[in-house]
């Protein structure tokens, strides 16, 4: 594998893989120096077109923890804003040879056109409302810690599903591994073929609250009120907030997740965000053991073919 | 033999079929003993000593060390595994993977570790896990322990105690078990 552009560049394999791996950087990260330097020598380009903070610190994190060099790039500091193309951006990334490039982008298709232009593994790190691949392993990773394996779970997303490129890489990797996904959220914030999707939808959160293993709130930005797709706020919460009410009728132990930021009292009230069943900063910390071993897995394990002849 | 050993030996992808016993199960439980006694003595009892076995060929040795030093002065080290996957100098050479967990529950400063291996060859692993134990903090002295050296060292490596001195040929390979040592080749 060179690029992880996509959820589907993995498949159920890669996925068990990269949380395999993860545990193993997991166990580096309780390490009282907590780096290896299986990366020595590589370099990381970070090429953030839009706003970011925990993907980015985590990558870079990760890259460190690696012992990999990071090349630091984001929107406000750079010749993006002077008017610069993103094939030029690209290229003059690429001109100072990074092995990897991790690209956040407003939008969708810009890692897939960036891997056709550069020599360098492309990771995803999020491009409009298509896919967030690295979010969705460490979600599964999540699961997988918490319950054992994500096969045979039911996971209900809920909220924003239609702006969201977090839901759809979740969608794709959950029911790879098997989990059973039922989308919760209005008809406006639906994407426009969910049919085709292998999910259940429902229209209205209460009516399956009470059956799943998984809740995964997605945020909800406050545009789409100015866009007319939800009236206020405040009667989305009432429809599809997950309140400390609604929070009583999900099953016990059930898990509490959210890719964040969070709207605090918005998509998920306070108290049940505070509570033992959020997972919010077990995402954030796991992420950064996902994301060691997705660059492990793209620069280090997999780069090279055994060379004829060699001594082991 | 080892995962590792055996997917980094050519033919690729072949399996390990021995040709030669040349320890039994009863040599090697008298190579562990000999070894513990030898542990013993050369660090004045088990005080402020540690047993690391490497993932995954030496895990059974530490395993087995730990029990002896046990038995011998009724008290059991604390005993750790290590996978130096990360710490290798060939990474990116070949598909390099770990392979089973790394687990160390207790302090490494001050500790006189042990390093326990099935066979010790070109010295590359061993070289690699002292890089790794650096991450866990600083030992008062490390020493290596393996069931079989084999020789054809390639970095400035020896072991303190040896279960046994085996000369090989760089193409056969050896294969250290609780139930035996063997020479053989990989084929496909």
């Amino acid at each position: 594998m060179r690029h992880l552009l996509s959820v589907d560049d993995l498949g159920a394999e890669g996925i068990e893989e990269v949380c395999r791996l993860a545990d193993h950087f997991t166990e580096v990260s309780q390490r009282p120096i907590p780096k290896v330097p299986a990366l020595r020598g590589k370099t990381v380009a970070m090429m953030f077109c839009e706003d970011s903070t925990r993907t980015r610190l985590s990558f870079e994190m990760a890259a460190r923890r690696l012992s990999a060099d990071v090349m630091g790039f984001s929107v406000s500091s750079s010749s993006v804003n002077k008017g610069e193309s993103i094939r030029d951006t690209v290229d003059t990334l690429s001109a100072m040879g990074p092995d990897a490039i991790v690209v956040r982008h407003r939008s969708a298709g810009v890692p897939q056109q960036t891997a056709a232009w550069t020599d360098a593994s492309v990771i995803n790190a999020g491009d409009g409302w298509h896919e967030h691949p690295t979010q969705a392993l460490l979600d599964c990773y999540t699961i997988r810690q918490r319950l054992g394996t994500a096969a045979g779970r039911r996971i209900l997303i809920v909220g924003d599903v239609k702006h969201s490129r977090v839901a759809r890489s979740c969608v794709t990797a959950f029911t790879a591994l098997g989990a059973k996904v039922t989308l919760a959220a209005p008809p406006t914030l639906l994407p426009p073929a969910v049919e085709t999707w292998p999910v259940d939808v429902s229209f209205s959160l209460d009516a399956v609250l009470g059956d799943c293993d998984v809740v995964y709130g997605l945020r909800m930005q406050s545009e789409r009120q100015a866009e007319a797709l939800v009236p206020s706020l405040r009667e989305y919460t009432a429809q599809w907030g997950l309140t400390a009410a609604r929070a009583d009728h999900l099953p016990p132990g059930a898990l509490v997740m959210h890719p964040g930021p969070v709207n605090r009292g918005v998509e998920i009230a306070s108290e049940v965000l505070d509570g033992p069943n959020a997972t919010l900063v077990e995402q954030v910390r796991h992420g950064v053991a996902v994301r060691m071993a997705v660059l492990y897995l793209l620069l280090g394990a997999d780069s090279g073919q055994i060379p004829p002849g060699e001594t082991p | 033999m080892a995962e590792r050993e055996r997917r980094r030996t050519p033919p690729y992808g072949g399996v390990f079929a021995a040709r030669t016993r040349v320890m039994q199960p009863e040599e090697i439980k008298r190579a562990v003993w000999r070894m513990a006694h030898e542990i013993i003595e050369r660090n004045h009892g088990l005080d402020g000593l540690a047993v690391v076995g490497l993932q995954t060929g030496g895990v059974w040795l530490a395993e087995d060390i730990a029990e002896a030093l046990d038995e011998i002065e009724g008290a059991m080290p604390p005993v750790g595994t290590l996978d130096v996957a990360f710490h290798r100098d060939d990474i990116g050479l070949r598909p390099l993977l770990p392979e089973a967990p790394t687990r160390i529950p207790f302090s490494l400063d001050g500790q006189a570790v042990v390093i326990v291996d099935d066979v010790l060859y070109t010295g590359r692993t061993i070289r690699a896990a002292l890089d790794a134990l650096n991450s866990y903090g600083r030992p008062r002295s490390v020493q290596l322990a393996v069931m079989v050296d084999r020789g054809h060292r390639e970095l400035p490596i020896r072991p303190d105690f040896v279960g046994k001195n085996l000369p090989t040929r760089r193409d056969e390979m050896v294969d250290a078990r609780r139930d035996g040592v063997d020479i053989g080749e990989i084929v496909k």
